[in-house]
């Protein structure tokens, strides 16, 4: 039941007529160290986690540690409330709880790392923006993790979600393929179109770097995890209508890892290029850090 | 290739804003409160690399006192660790080593005394995504992650401390999944760390105690 690349977990849909979400419970309550009911219970608990993250500051006012951000959730959410928004629902609500995950992240509130605690909205904000415009039940969302976590296996087995060692496109651009998959099987989508989401998301998101101002969790974090959140649903429309990805997910997931290896230090969680080094990033860093003169 | 749990994909559950940086943080520290099984009385962290660069900005601080609490990645509590740990009368301090380099970027060492006056120095790294090792025990290098049911056994080196350790252990039907000794130097203080899928119980540590040239020992349940 195990996999270690994207063509063998196809396989083992195909030969177990099952989709990529009952392949990678039933493979955790095999090889991990829960029963069937500790498998399910856990994964509720995920979701309840997100659920809450997702939400809570819409209701009150959550203090970054840096201070950087907070507030946007609230902001995208009046306007949505006001009927102005131009993204239309879907894509509005997901834009709307991605930022407020990371704003309970960054107030050292508890979320669920979605593969990386920088990239913690992505997953959240697909899930629960399709909930509540598609009336999806709790069972379908549950299924939409476990699919996300199986692209996500994939990715740390044979590539990298790491930002130090492959850039952002290896943190959001992960969570985001994990979405987008996640987005195809909980919308009736096949195995097939789960990878073709995942890797037209990977292709979209190529190169992204990793640059956060002050080395803190917060911009250009933030919009980046509504950026993933976007490619998530722009690749997951695309899959379901039939659109094939132009590289296949193993040869994409490959790809992501070499050029994230090939980006230089300074634009690997280091703090030194990107955003973190413009003038504005440097005064901001300064402004929280002191130590400057 | 190592099995990765679904869990650790979708997880962990965590306080924010860093799984290397404030979860990893906090189960160093838990993990070396682990070892101690008593409340402790003062803690001294010096942090080194990215961990001394950032840590103000991650709440590193916070969570490695927390982890000091018992306090696990996802407990709410970290934020407060600080008015906690004043509350219950412990002593800490933090030391920002930037000169030191040559160590792996998230590196802390921990220096603990516990409310029954037993002493421990230890070294954890976070080494991404939440995980964690401990690589130092009282000055000797150690590889160590907490992941299993574990039992640190502190003696002199000495020839048939091992056989008797592992003879204990296969009496009392316990399956040693990894087992990995660490000495100082030859005939001197030896750390034996024995990691099972079993939980071992006291008993079984009593019976291990019985051989005169262990000193110590750790249990470290999972």
């Amino acid at each position: 039941m195990d996999f270690n690349t994207a063509e063998e977990l196809l396989e083992i849909c195909k030969k177990e007529n099952k989709p990529i979400s009952e392949i990678m419970r039933l493979r955790e309550i095999i090889y991990g160290e829960s029963n069937a009911d500790e498998v399910d219970a856990k994964m509720k608990k995920s979701l309840e986690i997100m659920r809450a993250s997702a939400h809570k500051p819409l209701t009150e006012v959550v203090k970054s540690i840096g201070g950087m951000i907070g507030g946007e959730a609230s902001k995208l959410e009046k306007r949505r409330a006001e009927g102005l928004s131009i993204c239309g629902n879907v894509l509005t609500k997901a834009l709307i709880y991605s930022q407020a995950v990371l704003e309970v992240n960054a107030s050292m509130g508890v979320i669920v790392a979605a593969p990386t605690a920088g990239s913690a909205g992505v997953l959240p904000a697909v899930l629960f923006s399709l909930e509540e415009e598609f009336a999806l039940s709790e069972e379908t969302l549950l299924k939409g993790l476990f699919t996300a976590g199986a692209i996500g296996c994939l990715l740390m087995k044979n590539a990298s979600v790491s930002g130090a060692e492959a850039g952002c496109q290896a943190e959001i651009g992960s969570a985001a393929a994990m979405a987008s998959a996640a987005a195809v099987e909980m919308m009736g989508g096949t195995p097939e179109q789960c990878f073709d989401a995942a890797s037209i998301t990977l292709s979209n998101m190529l190169g992204l770097v990793c640059d956060p101002i002050a080395g803190l969790v917060e911009m250009p974090c933030q919009s980046r995890n509504a950026a993933g959140a976007s490619n998530a649903l722009t690749s997951a429309e695309m899959a379901l209508a039939g659109v094939k990805a132009a590289v296949p997910f193993t040869e994409m997931s490959d790809v992501m890892y070499r050029v994230g290896k090939g980006l230089p230090a300074e634009l690997r969680e280091t703090a030194l290029g990107g955003c973190a080094a413009t003038p504005t990033g440097c005064a901001l860093k300064c402004k929280i850090f002191g130590g400057c003169s | 290739m190592a099995f990765i749990s679904v869990f650790e994909v979708i997880g962990p559950n965590m306080v924010g804003p860093s799984s290397s940086h404030t979860a990893g943080a906090a189960s160093i520290a838990r993990l070396a409160w682990r070892m101690l099984h008593n409340p402790i009385k003062s803690v001294h962290f010096t942090l080194y690399g990215s961990f001394a660069r950032t840590y103000q900005g991650h709440g590193t601080d916070r969570a490695l006192l927390g982890g000091m609490m018992g306090f696990k990645t996802d407990d709410i509590r970290i934020r407060d660790s600080f008015e906690i740990a004043k509350k219950e009368g412990i002593e800490f301090s933090f030391t920002a080593n930037t000169v030191e380099t040559d160590v792996h970027p998230n590196t802390v060492d921990m220096e603990i005394e516990d409310v029954t006056g037993r002493k421990l120095n230890v070294r954890g790294e976070s080494i991404g995504g939440g995980k964690v090792r401990l690589t130092r025990i009282d000055g000797v290098k150690v590889l160590f992650t907490g992941e299993y049911h574990s039992l640190i056994v502190v003696h002199k080196d000495h020839p048939g401390v091992i056989a008797n350790v592992t003879t204990v252990l296969s009496k009392c039907k316990v399956n040693i999944a990894y087992l990995r000794v660490y000495r100082e130097n030859k005939g001197g203080i030896a750390y034996m760390i024995i990691e099972s899928d079993e939980e071992i119980t006291a008993k079984t540590v009593e019976e291990i105690e019985k051989n005169p040239f262990v000193k110590d020992t750790m249990l470290i349940r999972r």
